[in-house]
């Protein structure tokens, strides 16, 4: 890992309820460089939580703290909405799980990007275009010129996962958070995006937080990886190493994936200790 | 057990035919778990609508049990087999306690001791009586996809057809349901067909493997030929590749 690009120490995210609150991430503690960082732990662990809060994205009444939360010699911990519109898209950006949802159904895709480039960069309606047609072709779309005046309904998945990527690179962010981008994608189509993903990290120098579910995913594609249970990052290790994890949760979730390489008649199934959340 | 020839499924969207399954053919033997894989829109799941007659089908041959099947399937050719949904959060009544959930296929077929067995249903997948009268939405998402897998035992079909049981739920309830799944077909002694797009999934489960793209099968292979990479077609051989997680290098 070269420079540190982010630090983050002891972050809280809480949501208080009538009777109660709900603590979704508890003192979590990582650095990011250059380099791409998995999240992986089962829905409700705090790792999507974790990505938002990052980037100020947790709504209200969601209340987070954190000793230091740290980007590029930014303090992230308060920080005004004005602050936060100057970052988040420049400097910060995050791809979301599925296009079919997150791409606004009723403008051209290309101007989708440009609207990127023209809001953070100043760019003018000719400059947009010009940056817009690059980027798709970046991120491998045949024929720039034709998805560029599609709407995001005439995409297939894959596509409009693309034009996401293009969209939140556009303006050369130093820093990505990838939430789950290729689970609702086919496992060959996966491959390619990922690929693409990788590709412009390696050329660009960004530091990608990649969130995922699926273990094999996060163990060939990232260079270091966090186990997220219950708000807590309960192991951190190389991806290369995962196999050989050492947190009883993180072995009971890969001996409960069932896999190509073992025939197993009965899967592991987890057995939570309470002690993994103190 | 279950025999299709030439099965062919054509939608009308509009003016246009979309030609979902062309020409698939195979047959499952009693007792087998038949597996069907391959990616979105390659008609596996029309496949699986289609051998339960949720959808208009043509086919050379279809036989359920030794019987052709009618296009429009009686009382009886129903109680054969049952179906299992991808996300029990869509496929579970809301305003439906799991009681009346378990009750309605034995009241529609008419059976008697309603009560024992919608005791029994429950116990059969591990759900407590406490769970009997509660809502779907007091329920997890293992919980409701145990609901759904009693609903469909509860008339003890010979068949049981899964599209996608375990895709809506995490790797850890996932595997509960997978080993739920594999336990409840020995004292059933279920024939099934299952549909996934996750090859480790069907390979776990099934002893043949059919994949599918665009509509046509493109092979049947068996599970360990799967797991060495022996595969006899291409697109095979790039979906298992695919499985195995991320590579630098293109196909």
């Amino acid at each position: 890992m070269s420079e540190t690009l982010l630090e983050v120490e002891d972050l809280n995210v809480s949501f208080p309820g009538r009777s109660q609150v709900t603590h979704a991430v508890r003192n979590a503690s990582f650095t990011l460089g250059r380099e791409r960082l998995g999240i992986v732990g089962e829905s409700g662990s705090g790792k999507s939580t974790t990505g938002r809060a990052l980037l100020g994205l947790i709504p209200h009444p969601g209340i987070v703290t954190a000793r230091k939360m740290e980007f590029a010699g930014i303090d992230l911990t308060s920080r005004s909405e004005a602050d936060w519109q100057r970052l988040r898209g420049r400097r910060m950006s995050m791809v979301m799980q599925d296009p079919k949802y997150s791409l606004n159904p009723v403008m051209q895709a290309g101007r989708q990007i440009g609207e990127t480039c023209r809001l953070h960069l100043g760019s003018d309606t000719r400059d947009a275009r010009r940056r817009s047609l690059a980027m798709l072709e970046a991120v491998k779309i045949r024929d720039p010129e034709l998805v560029y005046h599609l709407y995001p309904h005439q995409l297939s998945g894959g596509m409009g996962q693309r034009v996401m990527i293009a969209m939140m690179l556009v303006a050369e962010p130093d820093f990505l958070i990838a939430d789950e981008p290729t689970s609702a994608l086919d496992v060959t189509v996966q491959n390619e995006v990922l690929r693409i993903l990788d590709d412009l990290v390696r050329d660009r120098g960004m530091g990608l937080i990649f969130i995922s579910h699926n273990l094999t995913v996060v163990s060939s594609f990232c260079d270091r990886v966090l186990i997220m249970y219950g708000g807590r990052i309960v192991e951190e290790c190389n991806a290369s190493d995962l196999q050989n994890a050492s947190h009883p949760y993180t072995r009971a979730l890969i001996a409960a994936a069932p896999s190509l390489d073992e025939t197993r008649r009965e899967l592991a199934t987890v057995t939570r200790d309470p002690e993994w959340l103190k | 057990m279950i025999e299709v020839a030439d099965l062919d499924v054509t939608f009308r969207n509009g003016g246009r035919p979309i030609h979902a399954v062309r020409g698939v053919s195979f047959a499952v033997a009693r007792g087998e778990t038949f597996g069907i894989v391959g990616e979105s829109g390659s008609g596996k799941s029309t496949v699986l609508k289609a051998i339960a007659g949720l959808v208009p089908a043509t086919a050379r041959m279809l036989t359920i049990d030794g019987r052709a099947a009618s296009q429009r399937r009686s009382r009886e050719e129903r109680r054969l087999m049952q179906f299992v949904f991808q996300d029990p959060y869509a496929s579970l009544h809301p305003r439906q306690t799991v009681d009346d959930i378990l009750r309605e296929p034995l009241i529609i077929h008419g059976i008697s001791g309603v009560d024992e067995k919608v005791r029994n249903a429950l116990s059969e997948v591990g759900l407590l009586t406490q769970h009997r009268f509660r809502y779907p939405h007091q329920l997890s998402g293992g919980q409701r996809q145990r609901v759904a897998i009693a609903r469909a035992l509860i008339l003890k079909p010979p068949i049981l057809l899964l599209d996608e049981p375990t895709s809506a739920l995490d790797v850890s309830v996932q595997a509960e349901i997978l080993n739920l799944l594999s336990r409840l077909r020995q004292s059933y002694s279920l024939t099934s067909i299952l549909v996934s797009h996750d090859l480790a999934v069907v390979a776990h489960l099934c002893s043949r493997i059919a994949i599918m793209q665009l509509g046509k099968l493109v092979e049947v292979i068996a599970a360990a030929d799967l797991r060495s990479g022996k595969a006899g077609e291409d697109y095979t051989r790039q979906l298992i590749l695919a499985s195995r997680g991320f590579t630098r290098a293109g196909f």
